[in-house]
This record gives C-alpha cells, sequence and structure tokens, in this order.
C-alpha cells in the first residue's frame, strides 16, 4: 500500500490542457445553441467499432489515460448507446456490422451526434467500399465531423468530440 | 512414414527461413497431415488459392510447424464435383488439429471449397437470421448473448454464454463481424504496396504483419535485407510487443479493481508512443516496416534517447509488478482464474503468448530465427499454470526481455543502409513470412501474379488457434470474470475476420 500510494505522489498530476476545437473536422451544420448548452458540461460516448482494424480503438483508449484525462473534461464513455449523446464511430463499415451499427443509432436517443473517426471511417480508407465492405461511416448513418488520420492521434479525436458539441468559434461550456 | 520424409520430398520456399513446400494427392494429403499430427507438429494455417489450369478449382494448403521447420503442403481440387456422389472437395484436417475446423469453415465461404468437417456452418458469411448456435438445455440454464457491439471500447464479435446462475456451461464465440474481404483486396493492390494493407489487418500487430509480407516478398524476389534494416525491424518489433504489452498489464488491473494499475500503464504506454512518434513519426507503426528495409532511419541521438526510454520503462514495470504481486486482490483475480491446461492447449494447437503461459515453449524468434536474432536469441519465457496470472507473468517476463533486445539492438546497430533496391518478382513466385507479433507467430503466404501484380496473399493471425482456447478456458468460471479472461489473452478479431 506504501509503495502504491508513493507512486501515486511521485508521478503527481501529468494531464494536458484540452486541445481547442477545429471548425475544418465539421461534416454537418452545428447543433442548435440550447441543444449544446445542455450537452456541453457533461457527455456520453459510446464507441461503435463497424469493421477498424483496432488501430483506432488503441487511440481511444488512450483519452482515458492521465495525459489526456477526457473524463476531467466531464465526457466519458458508456455501455449502451441508449445511455450516448455521441457514438464515435470507427472502421470501413464491414457489411456483417451494417445491421449492428443501424441498431445502435437507431437505440441513441435525439439529439445525437455521430464522429467517424480515422482515415476508413472518413474515405473507407486502404479497404475502400466494394463487396464486404460499405466503405466511410457515412454511408450509412449521418455523420457530423470526420476525424481522418491512421490512426488519428489522440488529440485529434478530443479535437473532434469537442467540435461536435461546440458551435463555430466557441470552446465548448 | 515418419515426417522426415515428407520433409525430404519437399522444396525449399523462399521468404521465412526453414520452410518447405509440396504438393499432395488427397490420400497423401490425409496421411501427411497425420505424420505431422503423431510428430507433434502444429498446425499454422490454411488458405486456399484459385487453380491455374482447371475451371473452378482450387489449391488447398495447410502450413504446418514442425521440429525442422514449417512444412506448407498443396492439395489441387477440382471444382467439377458432382454436389451428390461427392459431399465435399478434399478431406478436412479437423480431428487432427481441431483449430483447423473454423479455417476450413472460412475456406468455403470465401473460395467456395468443402472440406469433409461435418460441422457447415459458416463462418465468415453471416446469415440473415443470425448465426446458428449449439444450445445447451436443461433446468435453470439460460443464456447470455454479448455483441457484436460490446461494452468496452473493443472490437466487435458475438460471445453467447449459457450459464446457470453464474457459472459458465459453454460459450460459443462468434466473429467475422469485421470482415473487409483483405484477401481480395490484396489482390487489388501491386505486390510492391501489399505492405500497406497487411500493416492494417491488425492495427495492433503492424509492424508483425508488415514484416511477415516484406519477408516473402523479399524472399521472392530473391532481395536481402540489409543487416541494419534487419536490426532497425526487430526493435520496431519488440517495440510493438512493449506497447502492447503495457497496455494488457494496465488493463488486466483495472479488470481486477485495481485501478491504479491502469493508471500507471496507460501513462507509461503513452510515454513510449511519445517516444515512437520522435524516433519514427509515427505513434502505432502502421508505415514502418516497407520492402527492402524500413521507411526511416534513426540517428546516433535518437537511439540513444530511445533505449534510455525503455531502460526506464523497464524499471517502472518492474517497480510496479512487485505492487501487483504484493496486492492481495489483483493476486486473488488473477490466481486460478481462466486456466488452459498445457494438455489442453497442446491439443488446439495454442500459440505465442498464451501458449507460452501453458506449457507451450514454441518461440519463432528462438526456433525458427530470421536475422537478427539468429544471432541474439531471446530467453524462452514460460509457464505451466495457464491461468490469468500465468498470462500476465509471461507478459511480464516478456516485456523486460523486449527490453533488454530493444536496448542491445539500438546499443549495437550495424552501420550501412536501413533501405535497400527491391525488383519485382516474377510471375508465379511463391513465397511466405513467418514474424513473432507479440501475439504469437503471424505468417504470410504470398503469390505473385504477372507484372507485379498480386495473385494470392493470405494472412494468417495466432488468434484462429488461440479463440477456441478461450471457450474452453471460461468453463466453470464465472461469467463476471470473463472480462479478465478474455484480456488475457487479448485475441484479434479484425485480424482473423480479414
Amino acid at each position: 500500500m506504501l509503495k502504491t500510494l508513493r507512486k501515486i505522489c511521485q508521478v503527481g498530476v501529468v494531464s494536458e490542457a484540452a486541445p481547442p476545437p477545429d471548425e475544418l473536422l465539421r461534416a454537418r451544420a452545428a447543433l442548435d445553441e440550447s441543444i449544446r448548452s445542455v450537452l456541453g458540461r457533461a457527455l456520453c460516448i459510446r464507441h461503435v467499432d463497424a469493421g477498424s482494424c483496432n488501430g483506432c480503438e488503441l487511440e481511444i483508449q488512450a483519452l482515458n489515460n492521465p495525459y489526456y484525462n477526457l473524463e476531467g473534461l466531464g465526457i466519458r464513455f458508456v455501455a449502451s448507446p441508449r445511455h450516448a449523446d455521441l457514438l464515435l464511430v470507427t472502421g470501413p463499415v464491414a457489411a456483417n456490422m451494417e445491421a449492428a451499427l443501424r441498431l445502435v443509432y437507431a437505440a441513441t436517443p435525439d439529439p445525437k451526434l455521430v464522429v467517424a473517426l480515422g482515415d476508413c471511417g472518413c474515405t473507407g480508407g486502404i479497404f475502400g467500399e466494394r463487396g464486404a465492405t460499405r466503405g466511410r461511416v457515412s454511408n450509412i448513418i449521418p455523420v457530423d465531423v470526420a476525424v481522418p488520420g491512421c490512426p488519428p492521434s489522440p488529440a485529434r479525436i478530443i479535437q473532434g468530440i469537442l467540435t461536435a458539441i461546440a458551435g463555430a468559434g466557441r470552446a465548448p461550456a | 512414414m515418419p515426417l522426415a520424409k515428407w520433409w525430404d520430398r519437399a522444396r525449399e520456399l523462399p521468404g521465412a527461413p526453414r520452410t518447405r513446400g509440396l504438393g499432395l494427392t488427397a490420400e497423401d494429403w490425409s496421411r501427411c497431415a497425420a505424420d505431422v499430427a503423431a510428430s507433434g507438429g502444429r498446425l499454422l494455417a490454411m488458405w486456399a488459392s484459385e487453380c491455374g489450369d482447371c475451371d473452378n478449382g482450387a489449391t488447398i494448403h495447410a502450413a504446418f510447424l514442425a521440429d525442422r521447420g514449417v512444412l506448407v503442403i498443396e492439395l489441387s481440387v477440382s471444382g467439377a464435383r458432382a454436389p451428390a456422389a461427392e459431399p465435399f472437395d478434399y478431406p478436412g484436417i479437423e480431428s487432427l488439429f481441431p483449430c483447423a475446423s473454423r479455417m476450413q469453415r472460412a475456406i468455403f465461404d470465401v473460395s467456395r471449397v468443402r472440406s469433409s468437417d461435418p460441422d457447415r456452418r459458416p463462418w465468415l458469411r453471416h446469415p440473415p437470421e443470425g448465426p446458428e448456435l449449439v444450445r445447451v438445455a436443461g433446468e435453470g440454464v439460460h443464456e447470455i448473448a454479448v455483441g457484436p457491439v460490446h461494452a468496452g471500447t473493443i472490437e466487435p464479435g458475438h460471445f453467447r454464454f449459457s450459464v446457470v446462475g453464474e457459472k459458465v456451461l459453454r460459450l460459443e464465440e462468434r466473429f467475422g463481424y469485421t470482415h473487409k474481404g483483405v484477401e481480395r483486396r490484396f489482390t487489388e493492390l501491386p505486390l510492391l504496396e501489399g505492405h500497406r494493407l497487411a500493416a492494417r489487418i491488425a492495427g495492433d500487430s503492424a509492424v508483425a504483419y508488415s514484416w511477415a509480407y516484406c519477408q516473402a516478398l523479399e524472399g521472392m524476389a530473391g532481395c536481402a535485407i540489409a543487416p541494419r534494416a534487419a536490426a532497425l525491424r526487430a526493435i520496431l518489433l519488440e517495440l510493438e510487443r512493449i506497447a502492447n504489452h503495457l497496455g494488457d498489464v494496465g488493463a488486466l488491473a483495472n479488470d481486477a479493481g485495481f485501478a491504479f494499475g491502469l493508471a500507471q500503464f496507460s501513462r507509461i504506454k503513452e510515454e513510449l508512443l511519445r517516444a515512437l512518434s520522435h524516433a519514427f513519426g509515427q505513434r502505432y507503426l502502421l508505415d514502418a516496416v516497407v520492402p527492402g528495409g524500413t521507411r526511416g532511419d534513426v540517428s546516433a541521438a535518437t537511439a540513444e534517447s530511445l533505449a534510455a526510454r525503455i531502460i526506464a520503462i523497464g524499471k517502472e514495470a518492474a517497480e510496479l509488478r512487485a505492487i501487483y504481486e504484493e496486492h492481495s486482490g489483483v493476486r486473488d483475480r488473477f490466481a486460478g482464474a481462466g486456466i488452459l491446461t498445457p494438455a489442453l492447449a497442446s491439443r488446439l494447437g495454442v500459440l505465442g503468448l498464451a501458449g507460452r503461459a501453458s506449457g507451450q515453449a514454441l518461440d519463432t524468434r528462438i526456433d525458427f530465427p530470421s536475422a537478427p536474432y539468429d544471432k541474439l536469441p531471446p530467453a524462452r519465457i514460460l509457464r505451466q499454470e495457464g491461468d490469468v496470472a500465468a498470462r500476465v507473468a509471461v507478459r511480464f517476463d516478456e516485456l523486460a526481455e523486449s527490453c533488454r533486445l530493444v536496448e542491445s539492438l539500438l546499443g549495437s546497430l550495424p552501420s550501412g543502409a536501413h533501405l535497400g533496391p527491391i525488383r519485382v518478382p516474377a510471375d508465379g513466385s511463391f513465397a511466405t513470412g513467418l514474424i513473432e507479433g507479440w501475439r504469437g507467430p503471424v505468417f504470410v503466404a504470398l503469390e505473385a501474379g504477372p507484372e507485379g501484380r498480386t495473385r494470392r496473399c493470405h494472412a494468417h493471425d495466432p488468434s484462429w488457434q488461440n479463440w477456441p482456447a478461450i471457450e474452453h478456458a471460461i468453463l466453470g468460471n464465472i461469467v463476471a470474470d470473463f472480462p479478465l479472461i478474455n484480456k488475457s489473452f487479448n485475441l484479434a478479431y479484425s485480424g482473423v475476420d480479414l
């Protein structure tokens, strides 16, 4: 126990300030101000891997490490789409995941935000759009913000999430 | 017939060291597989390729890991079978190697050639009415369906538990959700660009896959890579192993209710990823290995700072390991959970990290080494207990050993080029690649087409062999321990869905 406490004290707080939103990532018009003001304080995210290689998942997991400390911003991951305000969707949408992705979208309460993640989520990436893959996420469900990268860095993912809940030129509440 | 006779008849294959190929008749195919099984060999991979000289035909390939090396056997099957007369195209080998069953089902889904396996349920092609699963009946038995969308940030797959009370009576896995047509996609890419797709089959094993692909490509092109390139690739591979193990030992503590472990190890992993970004321009090494060598080189100063970082990580990991070992709650959750006995691991052909935690000694870096591992053999890490604690211990030991290897490789980098020229291989060339990724051996079989095109590429993840072992390891455990047991294996979904 002493060793554990000593380690916690030695390391201290390493969390960094979050990056600002980036309007260039926006794919759809921002939400109405009244809705944003409700979502701004605490956002619940459901992640959906719709066919990713697991690269984007590793960087999503990094959001909760002490450096990015996403929960410190009032943003957390939840276990069900029914509890979520925002869907974070990765992968070119595999044909075998299309039905599950539609169900998840339908199960998410309005107003729902969608952030498509990674080159595959944005364009289909190296896997493209053919046969077993449906390509970009917006081919299946509406997308608000698209964050490219293979995989995108945690800072870019946070920017994407903050952009989805922020209005033009306005930091999240 | 002893296995040696088949081995002596076989032709040398380029690419992975000590690999041979042998075309067989259907009778000999079954005999050879039986001889491999009798001599303690393992199934490494199975795949089908289109037959060049027969209509609708195919060639079935099976690669075995035997004492002398990797033996690839091939069987040509004609697509002209009369369905009523002959209910299958080739004799299945699932009774000798149980892990072959899913591979044979996947082969049918992709290539439409059928094995004699009585289990004919589709694997990659999902029927619209949902999966057909084996049901457990009895008083008080009920089912818990999990996935494909899971509660955590992980890949999609379906798990069907049959439980009585909290105890698991049966688990059946159903995958294929992330099937992206990878093997067809390879044939649309030039041979010299396939490494980029290989790296994205399982993003956490990008170095292992891209190296295995490049090993096959360079083998068929007859281009040996420079010693510096080989050393750099090994550094990248060991760094990938360290990064994944750091992530896993942290997540495992968290699943055991010790959030401190996740906080500390996810911090250390982040520090490593930042060091990788500085040294190689990427946090995850998806484009680091290229045909002919590596994309980038490291300067002496970078090598020094990276080595210092690795030494620091090794020290911190050892310090935290001691904390884990003194923590009674963590010990209680890890010890005795999800036991996979050595006998069962051997029967199921379990590979890699999970195998080494259950008495299966195989490590292809040691047993079939390619440069630079022939000069710098890793220590063999082996446990017999087969529980979550053993898989955690193997990770900690491998983490320390990989830190030692990276430090040693960085300190003795050969001079010379990190990237050499590569020729376009001749039409019809065939070669393999075999690299020990952090989960276990990653295997690539590559066949060249005309004008630098790809005729066939099969990439094989050790998760094919290891997923069925989880169905056994969970039996008798409680449902609430599944996340912990599953994480202790941490197998690939995208890597097997292809």
